[in-house]
C-alpha cells in the first residue's frame, strides 16, 4: 500500500515538475540583470521597466484585450444558445448537425481555421465591400472556435441540472424566458463565467488564426511576442510572460475557489 | 350535488414514446375533494399520466378537462393546477420563502399580500423558522414541506403530487402520510398522487387507480380494492393473496360451487355475478382470512402441512401444503409469546374460511 | 415552447458556424482548384467571365499533383503523421500515470490537482513553447544542468531538432490528454477492483483485467485531442524545429505568408483535413458514447 503511495506521489511530482519548470524558469530569468537569458548576473528588475516602455507592446497588449473582451461576451451568448439547443431541443431538425459543428472547432488545428475564415473574408470583402479586415475580423474568427468551447462548459452543466426545476418554475405559471431568465439561467451561471473565461484566454493566446485573418492596422499581443520570439530569446518576453502567469494564477485560483464553493452549496 | 361534478376528465387518453404506449387509452373522472391516487408498479404509466395532467408531456390522443374546460392544450404555466416534485425541485438559488413566493409573483399579487400568504403557508406546513434558508441547508423532511407549500400558495384548484413521500426515511413517512391527510381535509384542495407505496395509496386515498401497462386495472375505494380485486394483477399487487385454480360447478342464488381438481375438493364463493358452468376461474383467499383449527360447519376447507414459517413480530406468515406442489399462506397474530405458538414444522393444521371472505376471478 | 423563439435560439448558432465554419472550408477547397499568380489577389478565379461574355468555370488540379509529385510535401505529410503519433504516445507515456495517480488521489486533493493540470493551459501557449527554447538551446537550462552534473561533456544539440517538436507538443498538449482519461478512470467502480482482489488478483492483474480495459475510451479521446491539433501544429515546429522539421500546417504557413501561393497552401490544408477526417469521427464516437452514459 505505502510502496504504491509512493510511486504516486513520485508520478505527481515528477509530472507537474514537467509542466511547471518552464514557467518557474521564466519567471526567474525575468529578474535577471544580463541580456542572455541563461546567464545569471544579478537581481534586476530593468526588463519590467523596459517593457512599460515599450509603446508597441502595450499597444498590441490593449488590443488583445479588448478583441478578448468582445470575443468572451458574444462567445457566452452563442455558445449558451448551442448548449441549450444540444441538450434542452431534443426533437429539433437541427441538434444532430450542431452538435458536430460545434465539436470540430474543439479540435480542429488553428491553422485550418485561420486560412478558411480569411478565404472567406476576402471574398465577402471583394463581394461587398466588408469586413474590412482588422479588429472586426479577428473577434469574429475568434468566436467561432471561442463558442464552441463554451458550449462544452455550459453543456455538461445543463445535462447535470435538474430539468424539474425549470418544470416546477413553469408549474407555478412562469412562461419559458421567464423560467429561463429567473431559474435556469442563475443555475447554470457559474459556466457561463467558467465558458467566459476560457473564450477570455483562448484570444488573447490565438496567434495562428489572428496572423491569418488580421489586417495590417490590428496587431495582437501574441502576433507581436511572436515576432520578437523569432529573434531568439529576449529578456522584456520573460517580463510579459512572468506578468502573465501571475495575472492568469491568480484568477484561475480564484475562480476556482469561488467554483468549489458554490459546487458545495449546490450539492445537497 | 357538488361531489357529482367531476374536477378532472380525462378521455381516452393515449401517450405513446414511438411504438411504446405508456398511457394507453384511459378515461377517468376525479371529483372535488377527492384524495387520488395512480399505483402502480414502476414503468406502468402513472407519471406520464401526472404529467400530462401538469401540461409537461402532451398526449397523442384524447382529451383532458379540469373544471369543465378542455386543457389540452393550455401549456402548463396557465393550468389551475399545481405539482409537488418527486425531487421536491426547490430553486437552489432561492430561499425558503422566495421558493414560496415564486409562484405568487408571477400572478402579479401585491407585496403585503404575498407575504402574508407566504407567511401563511410557512405556517400550514410548519417551517416558518426557516425562512431565510437555502434548500440546501434543510433536512429532508424539511425540503418535503416546503415544496407542498409552494405548490399549495397559489391555491391551485388540484394538487399533483409525485411520490411525495418517495424520498423520506420509513418513520417520517408514516407520520407525514397522516399530516398529508389532514391537511387535505382541511383545505378541501383535490390531490391526485402518485405512488408506487401500496400502503401509502391504501392510507391516504379515498379512491384509488391501480395501473398497469398503461391502463387502468382497477378503480376503487382502498377497500374495495383490497377486499374485491378485479383481476390477478390486482391481487397480487395489492396485499398478498392465495389463488386456487377451479372451475364453476353450479351457482344458486349469489353462491358458486366450484371444484378443484388438484385438491379434489369443492369451495363455496359468494359472488355477485352470474358464472357460465364449468368456467376455469381463481378462487382468491387473502392470507389473514383463513382460520386455523377443526371447523367441521365451514364450506371451505383444506388439510395441510406446514413447511415455511416467516415470524415478522406482530405477526407470523405460514406456508402449508395442502396437495402436492400446492401451497397456501395464512397469517396469525403472535398474540402469545413465541415459545407457546402453537404451531411448527411439519405440523399438520386444518384450515377453513368463510364463503364471505374469499372472492372468485375470471382474468 | 414557442416555436418561433425556439427557431430563433437554434437558428443562431446554427447559422454562425454554418457561415464561420462549414462555408470557409468549401471556400478552401475551391482555392485549392484555382491556379496561382502573381498580384493581387494572389490567384486566378474558378468562375471566370471571358472576353466574348461566356463564363467558364476551370478547374485547376495542378495543385494536387504538385504535392503529390514533390517529394517535400510528401515528407512533411509523413513527418506530420509521425510527430503527432510520437508526441501522442509521449503523453499516454506521461498522462497516463499522472490522470491514474490523481484519480486515486484522496477526494478533497483530486480538485486543486486537476486545477494545476490545466492552470498551464490558461497561460499563454506562445509564451510556454518559448519557455522550451531557454531550457533547450545548446547553453541553455537542460544542458547545462546535465554538464554541472556531469553527465555529458559537451551541450547536447536538441533545440532545432525534432526532439524539440515531440517535447513541446507533449508538453503543450499534457493537460488535454489527463482531463478526458481522468474523467474516465474516476467514474470507474471501486466495486470492481474489489471484486477482483476478492478473486485472487493481485493490483497489478487489477489495473491489468479491470482498469486498464475500462479506461481505453478515456485514452482514445484524449489521444485523438493530442493527435488532431498537433497534426496542424505551427508554432511548436517552427520555434523548436530546425529548418528539416517538417510538417504540414508548418509548410502550409510558408506557403502562404512567404511563397503567397493561396491555391497550394488550400491545397495543403485540405490534404490535412482528409487526414483528420478518421481520427476526427473516432472522437466524435467517443463523446456520443460519453454522453449516452450520462443520459
Amino acid at each position: 500500500m505505502s510502496k504504491l503511495r509512493w510511486l504516486q506521489i513520485t508520478v505527481l511530482l515528477l509530472g507537474f515538475a514537467f509542466l511547471y519548470i518552464p514557467m518557474i524558469s521564466l519567471i526567474v530569468y525575468s529578474f535577471n540583470e544580463s541580456r542572455l537569458v541563461t546567464v545569471w548576473a544579478g537581481f534586476s528588475t530593468k526588463w519590467y521597466s523596459e517593457l512599460m516602455d515599450n509603446r508597441q507592446l502595450l499597444g498590441a497588449a490593449w488590443l488583445s484585450i479588448k478583441i478578448g473582451f468582445l470575443n468572451a461576451c458574444l462567445s457566452v451568448i452563442l455558445g449558451t444558445l448551442a448548449a441549450i439547443v444540444l441538450v434542452r431541443f431534443r426533437r429539433s431538425r437541427m441538434r444532430k448537425p450542431l452538435d458536430v459543428m460545434v465539436a470540430a472547432p474543439l479540435v480542429m488545428p488553428d491553422i485550418i481555421i485561420g486560412l478558411s475564415l480569411l478565404l472567406l473574408f476576402v471574398s465577402l470583402e471583394n463581394l461587398m465591400g466588408w469586413p474590412e479586415r482588422g479588429q472586426l475580423t479577428v473577434i469574429l474568427a475568434h468566436s467561432t472556435f471561442s463558442m464552441a468551447y463554451v458550449t462544452v462548459v455550459v453543456r455538461s452543466r445543463l445535462v447535470s441540472m435538474d430539468r424539474s426545476l425549470e418544470e416546477a418554475a413553469m408549474d407555478l405559471g412562469a412562461r419559458p424566458l421567464w423560467v429561463f431568465f429567473t431559474v435556469t439561467l442563475p443555475i447554470i451561471a457559474p459556466s457561463l463565467v467558467a465558458g467566459w473565461l476560457l473564450a477570455f484566454t483562448l484570444s488573447m493566446d490565438d496567434l495562428v488564426v489572428a496572423s491569418f485573418v488580421s489586417g495590417p492596422g490590428a496587431t495582437t499581443l501574441p502576433m507581436m511576442v511572436y515576432s520578437s520570439v523569432r529573434l531568439g530569446v529576449s529578456p522584456q518576453i520573460n517580463a510579459l510572460a512572468s506578468i502573465i502567469i501571475l495575472v492568469v494564477s491568480v484568477a484561475v485560483l480564484i475562480a476556482g475557489i469561488l467554483m468549489y464553493r458554490q459546487e458545495k452549496r449546490l450539492r445537497h | 350535488m357538488v361531489a357529482e361534478s367531476p374536477i378532472v376528465q380525462i378521455k381516452q387518453v393515449s401517450k405513446n414514446f414511438d411504438a411504446v404506449y405508456a398511457v394507453d387509452d384511459i378515461s377517468l373522472d376525479i371529483y372535488r375533494g377527492e384524495f387520488f391516487s395512480l399505483l402502480g408498479a414502476s414503468g406502468c404509466g402513472k407519471t406520464t399520466l401526472l404529467r400530462i395532467l401538469a401540461g409537461f408531456e402532451q398526449p397523442s390522443s384524447g382529451r383532458i378537462f379540469i373544471d369543465g374546460q378542455d386543457m389540452t392544450d393550455v401549456p402548463a404555466y396557465a393550468r389551475p393546477v399545481n405539482m409537488m416534485f418527486q425531487s421536491y425541485a426547490l430553486f437552489p438559488h432561492m430561499n425558503v420563502a422566495d421558493n414560496i413566493a415564486y409562484g405568487l409573483k408571477r400572478d402579479g399579487m401585491g407585496k403585503a399580500e404575498r407575504a402574508e400568504r407566504v407567511q401563511e403557508m410557512m405556517a400550514l406546513v410548519k417551517i416558518a423558522a426557516y425562512a431565510k434558508r437555502k434548500p440546501h441547508q434543510l433536512s429532508g423532511g424539511q425540503r418535503q414541506r416546503v415544496a407542498l407549500a409552494r405548490a399549495l400558495a397559489k391555491q391551485p384548484k388540484i394538487l399533483l403530487l409525485d411520490e411525495p413521500l418517495g424520498a423520506l426515511d420509513k418513520k417520517l413517512r408514516e407520520e407525514t402520510q397522516f399530516e398529508l391527510v389532514n391537511l387535505q381535509e382541511r383545505l378541501k384542495t383535490t390531490f391526485i398522487v402518485v405512488t408506487h407505496d401500496q400502503e401509502e395509496a391504501m392510507t391516504m386515498s379515498s379512491r384509488i387507480a391501480l395501473m398497469h401497462a398503461g391502463r387502468i386495472e382497477q378503480l376503487d375505494t382502498p377497500r374495495r380494492i383490497y377486499e374485491f380485486p378485479a383481476t390477478r394483477y390486482a391481487a397480487g399487487f395489492i396485499g398478498s393473496a392465495n389463488l386456487l385454480h377451479a372451475h364453476v360447478v353450479s351457482q344458486e342464488d349469489e353462491l358458486v360451487t366450484l371444484r378443484s381438481e388438484a385438491l379434489e375438493r369443492e369451495f363455496v364463493v359468494h359472488h355477485g355475478q352470474p358464472l357460465a358452468p364449468n368456467m376455469d376461474v381463481s378462487i382468491i383467499v387473502r392470507p389473514e382470512k383463513i382460520q386455523v383449527g377443526p371447523a367441521n360447519d365451514a364450506p371451505n376447507k383444506v388439510e395441510g402441512v406446514i413447511k415455511e414459517i416467516a415470524y415478522l413480530g406482530d405477526v407470523s406468515i405460514y406456508h402449508a401444503e395442502i396437495a402436492p406442489g400446492v401451497r397456501i399462506k395464512f397469517t396469525q397474530s403472535n398474540v402469545l409469546p413465541l415459545a407457546e405458538q402453537p404451531l411448527s414444522w411439519e405440523q399438520e393444521v386444518r384450515l377453513s374460511w368463510s364463503p364471505y371472505s374469499c372472492g372468485i376471478l375470471s382474468q | 415552447m414557442n416555436k418561433r423563439l425556439s427557431g430563433l435560439i437554434a437558428g443562431i448558432p446554427t447559422f454562425w458556424l454554418v457561415v464561420l465554419f462549414v462555408l470557409p472550408l468549401l471556400f478552401v477547397l475551391k482555392m485549392s482548384l484555382t491556379e496561382a499568380r502573381l498580384g493581387l489577389p494572389p490567384y486566378h478565379d474558378l468562375i471566370r467571365e471571358m472576353e466574348d461574355g461566356l463564363i467558364t468555370i476551370k478547374i485547376n488540379f495542378g495543385n494536387y499533383v504538385i504535392l503529390a509529385q514533390d517529394s517535400l510535401y510528401l515528407s512533411a505529410l509523413w513527418g506530420s503523421l509521425k510527430i503527432a503519433t510520437v508526441s501522442t504516445l509521449l503523453c499516454i507515456l506521461i498522462g497516463y500515470p499522472m490522470a491514474y495517480a490523481i484519480a486515486n488521489s484522496p477526494k478533497h486533493l483530486q480538485t486543486p490537482l486537476l486545477m494545476l493540470v490545466i492552470l498551464p493551459f490558461w497561460t499563454s501557449f506562445l509564451i510556454r513553447v518559448y519557455a522550451w527554447i531557454g531550457i533547450l538551446k545548446s547553453n541553455g537550462l537542460l544542458n547545462n544542468f546535465l554538464m554541472w552534473c556531469g553527465v555529458i561533456d559537451e551541450p547536447l544539440q536538441i533545440l532545432h531538432t525534432v526532439w524539440a517538436v515531440y517535447i513541446g507538443d507533449a508538453y503543450s498538449y499534457l493537460p488535454f490528454f489527463i482531463l478526458p482519461l481522468y474523467a474516465t478512470l474516476v467514474k470507474l467502480d471501486r466495486g470492481l477492483l474489489e471484486a477482483a482482489a476478492d478473486l485472487g488478483a493481485r493490483p497489478v492483474m487489477q489495473f491489468l483485467t479491470v482498469t486498464l480495459p475500462q479506461s481505453i475510451p478515456g485514452v482514445v479521446a484524449g489521444s485523438m485531442l493530442v493527435f488532431i491539433p498537433v497534426m496542424g501544429e505551427f508554432v511548436i515546429p517552427d520555434l523548436l524545429g530546425g529548418p528539416d522539421v517538417l510538417m504540414l500546417g508548418k509548410m502550409m504557413w510558408i506557403e502562404f505568408f512567404n511563397n503567397k501561393d493561396w491555391p497550394l497552401a488550400s491545397a495543403l490544408t485540405v490534404v490535412l483535413l482528409v487526414a483528420l477526417i478518421i481520427p476526427f469521427v473516432l472522437m466524435q464516437n467517443y463523446e456520443q458514447q460519453d454522453s449516452k452514459d450520462k443520459a
